[in-house]
């Protein structure tokens, strides 16, 4: 709030404006940034030194090594150069040199010490291995900086993208279609019961899906469904309702009178207005609901957990998959940055390219409310 | 605008019903029933089935199907009289939604709360007993004081940001390109974002290089690394907190800036004249003008923050005392299977959105139309 006080003398300078609002754009993006940046650089690179290092930046590089004798006792300062004594310490910490170069061990058991100087470096190995590991399910060998060489497990996130597609597109589609036969029966016909049932749907808004979940799972139980896609669709379409229902209700019901109106005395059935007015009419509401709800179902990680956790490890969503991956495999930052940045990707693509329906959506359900 | 001669291919008014038309609209609906239930077999076990195609199928099944019970059920009572026609027809048209709503929705809520007074394998009666240790519980009274945490803090830092930035972007060149900024991380699941936000808090042991950016940016200071989401019981909730409010802000921000494109000029203008400052007019003519938005942003955050689950569980797994009410519903219904202690939770959480609940249908009594 301070800012608003800062910025509210006579004349509200945008120059101050205008940095306040790149400096909080800028910690808005860093973390994605890193994220990204990270995710194609090297195994060791990622585990030894920030993604920031990518930028120019002074550091200490090594240039040659003095090896000292070995088994040379440590329990004293030891003379390395002429005239020079350092404790076993010091060199553990470094020790900066008149030169201005660095000493410190490089190998302490051999007695080898390195001298670097400061210089002007970024790092910049980047690959797309890692993106390869998340993706292909192989196994992966590395070479380890001595030498030595590790197999490593990968992961299958091709196939839990699949997976995710086909539990978001139908949980997307049949709730609409469902929705929108309920919207326009709201907002355009009159029956018994209607103001209870629309206050219902109100109510049913706010249910938290916690208060069903556990009935709904001995339903799914029993039906045999649980584990299933179906289960997944039926229990999305089941939360998603509401709010469809709703925001498509918003919409409908400011639909032109006259329009209707026009094709009612022309005889129209209800049927075919709802086919041939209502609904291409309603696209842009239909189409901002889409974006949501599919938003929402690609991103969920609780109905998928508890739906889908009954099914086999090969019917994982991607949530479900990263936070595997984050539980079984939380050092592995080559892998999560690699793995996270594949789960946010079609989200990312789909909100920005549809960014203007998603926020129509959103206003309609909530500055009306 | 569709052409006329297509909306007039109406049925003409009729007084008795048509009976070739009931018998194929039955026919149509017994097809639609069996389609229904063969596709609900197919995917029922269907195992071992290419996915692409399970899940082309069940778009296909879905869509086709949904639509055409509708057009069975509407061609049936359109061949009636008018008058039946016009009782029934409204009932096909809600009906699916009301019939999944009150069986998947209503009717298991109603039986959550009947679970919530039986024991952990909802066989003996055992009356308020699961509410009494829900309210007792160690683990649940940090949890209920986490989920204020989360409410409180997490909920005025969105707002008031989101405010802030939406004043802010008003008064720019850069609105568009801010706000989508800020936005961009609502896209982003709360699992793919704790990924991005351990790596923010990572945290190796003094000496080491840090490769956490946090613990990279104090070490300039020549602070000590510390392990943010582990250590500081209970602050560590409020690094887990960030992240919500780096996720919903840009809700907040879009919302309120569209509130305040809506606050008429000659308004401002007035008050300028009566030689109002910049701040008095911000909070004596456009906050009070943006009440209505602020409390339904307000209310959505803060219920979104009531439920928070996926963040703890992807970041901490619970642990670290950063326990919250969803989580340990999830822990009691799916790792203790204690169905009695987890419905008490639920309902605990159904309670406390009660209130929201009522400001809605009092604000829909409120609307004309209805």
């Amino acid at each position: 709030m301070a800012a608003i006080a800062k910025s509210s003398s006579r004349k509200p300078s945008t120059f101050w404006i205008n940095l306040l609002l790149i400096v909080i754009c800028f910690l808005w993006l860093v973390p994605v940034f890193g994220l990204l940046v990270s995710s194609f650089r090297t195994r060791e690179d990622i585990s030894s030194s920030g993604w920031w290092t990518i930028f120019p930046h002074q550091a200490w590089k090594r240039t040659s090594e003095i090896a000292l004798t070995r088994g040379l006792p440590l329990d004293q300062p030891v003379e390395v150069l002429p005239g020079q004594r350092y404790t076993d310490a010091q060199l553990r910490e470094g020790v900066i040199l008149p030169d201005g170069t660095q000493m410190q061990w490089s190998n302490r058991r051999q007695r080898v010490l390195a001298i670097s100087e400061r210089q002007w470096t970024a790092n910049l190995n980047f690959y797309l291995t890692n993106y390869d590991n998340v993706l292909s399910g192989r196994n992966y060998r590395y070479t380890l900086p001595d030498g030595s060489s590790q197999e490593e497990r990968g992961d299958n996130l091709i196939g839990a993208f699949i997976n995710t597609l086909t539990v978001a597109i139908p949980a997307t589609v049949i709730p609409i279609l469902i929705a929108a036969f309920a919207a326009y029966a709201f907002a355009w016909m009159r029956f018994p019961l209607r103001k209870i049932m629309f206050a219902a749907i109100i109510a049913l808004l706010v249910v938290p899906l916690q208060a069903a979940m556990i009935p709904m799972l001995r339903d799914f139980t029993s039906m045999q469904i649980n584990g299933t896609y179906l289960a997944v669709w039926l229990a999305h379409t089941t939360f998603g309702l509401p709010l469809a229902t709703y925001l498509l209700y918003n919409y409908i019901s400011q639909l032109p009178r006259e329009t209707l109106e026009a094709a009612f005395i022309d005889g129209a059935s209800q049927w075919t207005i709802f086919t041939q007015l209502i609904l291409p009419l309603s696209l842009p509401a239909l189409a901002s609901f889409a974006i949501f709800q599919f938003l929402w179902v690609w991103n969920d990680y609780l109905v998928a957990l508890i739906f889908l956790g009954g099914g086999g490890a090969d019917m994982k969503v991607m949530t479900q998959r990263l936070a595997d991956m984050v539980g079984t495999r939380g050092q592995d930052w080559h892998l999560l940055t690699a793995g996270a940045f594949v789960t946010i990707l079609v989200p990312l693509i789909v909100f920005f390219s549809l960014q203007r329906y998603f926020v129509r959506g959103l206003l309609a359900g909530s500055v009306k409310g | 605008m569709q052409s006329t001669s297509k909306l007039s291919s109406a049925p003409p008014d009729r007084e008795t019903a048509n009976y070739l038309q009931v018998v194929t609209s039955l026919g149509i609906l017994i097809a639609t029933a069996i389609f229904l239930w063969w596709g609900f077999l197919f995917l029922r076990d269907s195992e071992g089935v290419n996915q692409l195609i399970i899940g082309a199928f069940a778009i296909v099944w879905g869509v086709a199907g949904v639509g055409l019970l509708y057009f069975g059920l509407n061609r049936f009572i359109e061949s009636f009289s008018d008058r039946i026609r016009s009782i029934f027809q409204p009932f096909i048209f809600v009906g699916p939604a009301a019939l999944i709503l009150t069986w998947f929705l209503v009717i298991p809520t109603v039986r959550t709360l009947y679970l919530s007074f039986l024991d952990s394998n909802s066989v003996n009666f055992v009356g308020l007993e699961n509410f009494v240790s829900v309210f007792t519980d160690r683990q649940m009274l940090t949890s209920f004081r986490n989920n204020l945490l989360w409410m409180v803090i997490g909920t005025f830092s969105c707002v008031s940001l989101g405010l802030l930035i939406a004043v802010l972007a008003d008064r720019s060149r850069f609105d568009r390109v801010a706000k989508s900024i800020i936005f961009m991380p609502m896209a982003i699941s709360f699992v793919g974002a704790a990924v991005i936000w351990r790596f923010v808090y990572y945290y190796s042991p003094p000496g080491q290089e840090q490769i956490g950016l946090l613990n990279a940016v104090i070490s300039v200071f020549g602070a000590e690394p510390q392990a943010w989401i582990s250590s500081f019981q209970p602050f560590n909730n409020l690094f887990l907190i960030v992240i919500m409010v780096w996720l919903q802000t840009g809700f907040a921000v879009v919302i309120l800036s569209a509130a305040l494109k809506g606050v008429p000029d000659d308004l401002l203008e007035a008050g300028r004249i009566d030689g109002a400052s910049e701040g008095r007019i911000f909070f004596r003519i456009i906050l009070p003008y943006i009440q209505g938005t602020l409390i339904t942003v307000t209310t959505t955050i803060l219920i979104f923050s009531l439920k928070i689950f996926d963040v703890v569980i992807a970041m901490t797994g619970g642990q670290y005392g950063t326990e919250v009410i969803a989580t340990n519903f999830y822990r009691q219904f799916f790792i203790n299977r204690n169905f009695g202690y987890g419905s008490a939770i639920a309902i605990v959480l159904l309670l406390a959105v009660i209130p929201v609940m009522v400001y809605n249908l009092r604000q829909l009594g409120k609307q004309e139309a209805f």
